[in-house]
């Protein structure tokens, strides 16, 4: 696979990788476009920069751990695995369909390669944290990164897992909170409002980044600071733009869930050019 | 098979005791078993194995559904978790964890809860787990115990550590009489016949074992011959012992669990994929208890050697 920490080469992935989730959601006529766009960014500078890992040995014991507890993003997920030769690429728009590796939601059972099996909000922080944990103990120096939803985190989990990682000093553990600003209902402040976000998080004892989630410089200057925090788990409270690089996508709730038709598909890819 | 001989049940510790106690013993011996525990490992007895391996202990606070998460989290990274707390807790509380994070990427989670059925007594029906076995049956790949004395609770412990995937073992809180010669060795999914009998056959499990080798020893002073098995292994089961409960004609099954969803129906449910034969139910029926000491609240809700006994008799009459 490509390994890069050139920006502009980044910015290049993260554009293939958008059009891969347009295509794929199109193809499937369900999913999730709007949060695995918001995404693309944090996903793309974790598997291309940040973390250590190596497909040709998924199972390696000291790779860096992903874990993307917001399920239902899973299009960018697949859409980077795929290209990293974690899973067939030539196969991303059987997403969603019998047998395909690429089911609705990450499933290890169809995807051996994934680290978790996730879908239900609210509980990828504390598989993360367990991790985190298991790595303490050992003295192993990977690490865990997982990505939330903003409205995953109006579950109740996501804060007793918060207070476990600060409480147990997990500090091998990375948080990035995808902050679209949107879920399925609407709005979140509409739906539950989510501030004073990040002073919830410095409450609860973590270390708090707050960037532009669609920044790929901000946000590997962000993972590097937060590998050098000791004591505490750090969480990146990314803000993103829902629907992010398809015009009529941005900032609508109604692409929380639904996929484009075929034209626009057509429009989007050309956005996407 | 024992023989009929009288049975001298002596009072021993409690289920919860000796799963503390076997947790520790495993933990000296494999450094990949961890503890996490949700404010209660006094009660749970997980506070032996705290003590003795501080770095290997995850106190989680009251918080069991990140309880049951960093336990998946721990075994995906390759550790033996076991995951305590009052049954009526971990059970309802982290099922949604036990389903996804457990059951569904068959995680090496191992559940423990503690505190089952109306035995606990005094602190009421909040406190009793009287559908933690119907809850963890319902997940695919869940193994579910369900030990009658400390013997067979310390074989299960260890018996859980080395099965690859999720368990989940119940414990009680009272002392409990000891059935089994120490170091005896059990299977997860095969039954202990306790007792031969050719008239009917009863199948209990958790502190109805004992109490149903009473109900046998009562009714063979009436004339009728009772087998009785421990069905400690609910899931898997062992069909074969249930048919040969089946081949007496009729069968009995006593549990401290609600009947909906319990040891009964699953029994039930081989039996008429088998060797269909008359069944009565020992159990609590679609209610919840009350505070009381645990004698009282076993005698209330039909969960005595008197209530097995009366069960045989009704399917006796019932069996052509």
């Amino acid at each position: 696979m490509k390994r890069t920490n050139n920006v502009e080469e980044l910015r290049s992935i993260c554009k293939q990788t958008r059009r891969r989730i347009i295509e794929m959601t199109g193809a499937a006529k369900s999913g999730h476009p709007g949060g695995s766009l918001s995404a693309v960014e944090i996903v793309v500078t974790l598997y291309y920069d940040i973390m250590r890992h190596d497909p040709a040995n998924p199972r390696w014991e000291d790779r860096d751990r992903f874990i993307l507890s917001k399920g239902h993003a899973a299009p960018v997920l697949y859409a980077v695995m795929a290209d990293c030769g974690y899973a067939p690429a030539d196969q991303l728009n059987t997403l969603r369909k019998l047998g395909s590796p690429y089911q609705g939601h990450p499933d290890r059972r169809f995807l051996p390669a994934l680290e978790a099996s996730t879908g239900s909000l609210g509980q990828g922080l504390s598989l993360a944290l367990g991790m985190g944990a298991a790595a303490k103990l050992d003295a192993a120096s990977w690490r865990t990164y997982v990505v939330l939803g903003d409205g995953e985190c109006q579950e109740g989990q996501i804060w007793e897992a918060a207070m476990f990682g600060a409480f147990h000093k997990v500090d091998n553990v990375c948080a990035i909170v995808d902050y679209n600003k949107i879920q399925l209902d609407g709005f979140v402040k509409d739906v539950m409002e989510l501030e004073p976000f990040a002073d919830k998080w410095r409450a609860f004892g973590w270390h708090v980044i707050e960037l532009d989630g669609h920044s790929v410089a901000d946000l590997q200057k962000a993972f590097q600071e937060a590998a050098a925090v000791k004591g505490r788990p750090s969480v990146l409270i990314a803000h993103t733009v829902k629907g992010k690089g398809v015009s009529f996508m941005e900032n609508n709730p109604k692409f929380h869930g639904v996929a484009p038709t075929p034209a626009e598909v057509e429009i989007a890819l050309k956005e996407l050019q | 098979m024992p023989a009929n001989t009288k049975f001298e049940l002596k009072l021993g510790m409690a289920t919860r005791e000796a799963f503390g106690q076997a947790l520790a013993e495993l933990g000296r011996e494999n450094k990949d078993v961890v503890a996490v525990d949700a404010d209660l490992s006094k009660s749970t007895f997980t506070h032996t194995f705290a003590k003795e391996f501080p770095d290997r202990f995850f106190s989680c606070g009251i918080a069991e559904s990140n309880m049951v998460g960093v336990a998946a989290g721990l075994a995906a990274a390759g550790k033996i978790p076991f995951a305590a707390s009052f049954a009526s807790f971990v059970v309802n509380k982290g099922f949604e964890q036990m389903r996804v994070l457990v059951a569904y990427p068959n995680e090496n989670v191992k559940i423990v809860g503690t505190h089952c059925g109306v035995s606990i007594g005094e602190d009421g029906p909040s406190q009793m787990a009287v559908e933690d076995i119907s809850l963890a049956c319902s997940l695919p790949g869940f193994v579910v115990l369900s030990p009658a004395d400390e013997v067979c609770m310390k074989a299960m412990v260890r018996a859980a550590a080395e099965h690859k995937g999720p368990v989940y073992i119940r414990a009680g809180r009272p002392k409990t009489p000891v059935i089994y010669p120490a170091g005896k060795s059990f299977s997860i999914g095969k039954a202990e016949w306790l007792r031969e009998g050719k008239d009917l056959a009863i199948l209990a499990n958790g502190l109805m074992a004992a109490q149903a080798l009473q109900a046998a020893e009562q009714l063979e002073s009436e004339g009728i011959s009772a087998a009785v098995a421990d069905m400690f292994s609910v899931k898997p089961l062992d069909k074969e012992a249930i048919v040969k409960a089946a081949s007496t004609g009729a069968i009995v099954v006593a549990e401290e669990h609600l009947v909906d969803g319990g040891l009964g129906v699953r029994v039930a449910q081989v039996v008429v994929e088998t060797c269909p034969c008359p069944m009565e139910f020992v159990g609590i029926h679609d209610t919840y208890a009350e505070s009381a000491t645990p004698e009282q609240l076993l005698d209330k809700y039909g969960l005595l050697s008197r209530d097995v006994a009366a069960a045989a008799r009704m399917v006796l009459s019932r069996k052509k």
